[in-house]
């Protein structure tokens, strides 16, 4: 069972977005799913204007690459640069250490509670 | 026996899936009238006549093996290449251009391209190497595509160095034409004594890639370190094209700091074969190895503990990221690149190194002497490898002509691609080249000039 905390919003593509901090991030079901993160390119830089849906960083597992968006738009007021160092950190702190970039004004267009992503990752396992 | 493995029953089940009634209903968007064109072909002939209207038509060729003594190079040389080479190459085993698509199950392909990656990653003084792509020049415009990608349209220009290979710059230019791409500093205009250093002030803070040959198109040697280092200050990388024999001697560009190494590797025991198929190297640092486009293979162990080869890293081709992919190559040259393996292997470090000594020394002995020819003179000052430029009195056009009637294939007409060239001949010579060929071209230029 994945870890979904509270707090956070969450998108159908499975980035989290915390309203309080306005970071941004891939979420616990999404690690799982990839398995071994290798390498992470973040694609967007501070200062940039990012919209909901706008691809934001590309991640590389074992098994697959994928690319991550951005849940909310907003100006990119910070980039974890620590990040493409620590790939692995995806895995094993998706909540904490591994957030992608912060987000000043998120605009949050439609994105579900834990209660509700959890449904939704439940039903795609079927 | 057929080849096609669908039965009839499962071609109509797929027919149906699509919803289409019969295999004629698929080409429907085709006019009718150019589906079966009538084409205007003489009678069949059976093999054996078939066979010797064939070599009737390949006799017309001349080769640089039996018919002419060439001094040609201008990006192809002619090298000698041991039998082995061509040996291993014809083996049932290798003989396809290209990697499988269940790759673990060929580990023999697998360490070949392994091999050929650690040679050419030694060579160039670079950290790793792709599987190769086409030729050199579409390596050199992989170069262009990946330092675009890199900087991800935020730096929207290329600086070319004129003494690039014109076709190079040609390639470049048509795979390029589709971004926003300024691909600038090689004008008809540009000086060409001018040292590297002289594109300096064309770098700036939107230059994404800086691209020079080495040794470049008319044979000469420079340092880059210095050209490298101010393009690194303004945060562009920097590619060098190079020629693979020379690598053996001079310093690489891996030690003068370059990010990318690309080139032709037909020099590495791959015929001149009128054109193709030749070898593009490509290799890079470390760091960039996922902006790479291309193959990685890896060696590693299996379960039981016995070294084994993987397919380390596709991560930049089209089958993983999709319309992401920043390079339409998912082919390699895997054949070319295993004759480049296999040559490299069988020549040796101190063989490589004696094949490039001999073409130095040889071009120096032919400069030098066709230099005492009246109204002839070396167009460059600067130190040169297997190449130069030679000033002429006469059209080279002309002078080529005359050669080639007393069986010489001569050197690379300049003015064809350098209006202030004309009156150029660049000419190549290599280990293939006796002492008596090239005292025998300076005889019948002198001959030319004469006339």
């Amino acid at each position: 069972m994945s870890n979904t905390p509270s707090t956070l919003k969450y998108a159908k593509s499975d980035e989290w977005f915390d309203p309080a901090s306005g970071k941004v991030g891939l979420s616990d079901y999404a690690q799982g799913q990839l398995s071994d993160i290798v390498f992470v390119e973040i694609t967007v830089s501070v200062g940039d204007t990012v919209s909901a849906g706008q691809a934001i960083a590309s991640v590389e597992s074992v098994k697959a690459a994928s690319d991550v968006y951005s849940p909310v738009s907003g100006k990119v007021v910070a980039v974890n640069e620590a990040l493409a160092d620590a790939p692995e950190s995806i895995n094993s702190d998706p909540y904490g250490a591994a957030w992608f970039i912060q987000v000043e004004g998120g605009k949050d267009a439609g994105l579900m509670d834990a209660g509700a992503y959890d449904a939704d990752c439940a039903a795609r396992a079927h | 026996m057929t080849y096609i493995p669908i039965s009839p029953k499962e071609r109509d089940e797929m027919l149906q899936a699509v919803g289409v009634k019969s295999l004629d209903d698929l080409f429907e968007a085709i006019p009718a009238r150019v589906r079966f064109p009538k084409l205007n072909l003489p009678p069949a002939l059976t093999e054996m006549e078939a066979a010797s209207l064939l070599d009737e038509l390949a006799s017309a060729n001349e080769n640089v093996r039996s018919d002419l003594v060439s001094f040609l190079g201008a990006g192809m040389y002619n090298h000698y290449i041991p039998a082995v080479v061509d040996h291993i190459l014809r083996r049932g085993e290798f003989y396809t251009a290209y990697t499988p698509y269940q790759p673990e199950i060929s580990q023999g392909t697998l360490q070949a391209i392994f091999e050929y990656q650690s040679l050419m990653a030694a060579l160039t003084g670079m950290e790793l190497s792709n599987a190769s792509h086409y030729d050199g020049a579409t390596a050199a415009a992989e170069a262009v595509n990946m330092a675009f990608a890199n900087f991800r349209g935020k730096r929207r220009k290329v600086v070319l160095s004129a003494s690039i290979h014109p076709q190079y710059r040609e390639v470049i230019r048509t795979y390029t034409q589709g971004i926003d791409l300024t691909v600038t500093g090689d004008d008809s205009a540009a000086d060409l004594q001018a040292s590297p250093e002289a594109l300096i002030p064309q770098i700036d803070s939107n230059t994404a890639l800086v691209l020079v040959q080495y040794p470049d198109f008319f044979g000469r040697v420079f340092d880059y370190t210095r050209l490298i280092e101010a393009a690194h200050a303004q945060g562009a990388w920097v590619c060098v094209i190079a020629n693979p024999t020379a690598l053996a001697l001079l310093k690489t560009p891996g030690a003068m700091g370059a990010d990318i190494v690309v080139g032709e590797g037909q020099p590495l025991g791959i015929p001149l074969w009128y054109g193709g198929p030749s070898l593009g190297f490509f290799t890079t640092k470390k760091q960039y190895v996922h902006k790479m486009a291309g193959r990685l293979v890896g060696e590693t162990v299996d379960t039981r503990g016995q070294k084994g080869y993987v397919l380390t890293l596709t991560a930049r081709e089209q089958h993983i990221k999709r319309e992401k992919a920043t390079s339409n190559i998912c082919s390699n040259q895997g054949l070319m690149a295993l004759a480049s393996a296999v040559y490299l292997s069988v020549v040796g470090k101190s063989g490589l190194k004696q094949v490039a000594n001999l073409c130095y020394q040889k071009a120096h002995y032919a400069a030098s002497e066709l230099s005492k020819l009246p109204g002839v003179g070396l167009c460059f000052s600067q130190p040169f490898f297997h190449e130069f430029a030679l000033c002429l009195p006469k059209p080279a056009e002309e002078i080529n002509a005359h050669l080639l009637e007393h069986g010489i294939l001569g050197g690379y007409d300049l003015g064809q691609e350098y209006p202030s060239l004309k009156n150029h001949l660049l000419v190549a010579v290599t280990e293939m080249n006796t002492k008596e060929e090239i005292d025998m071209l300076v005889e019948v230029l002198k001959e030319a000039l004469d006339e």
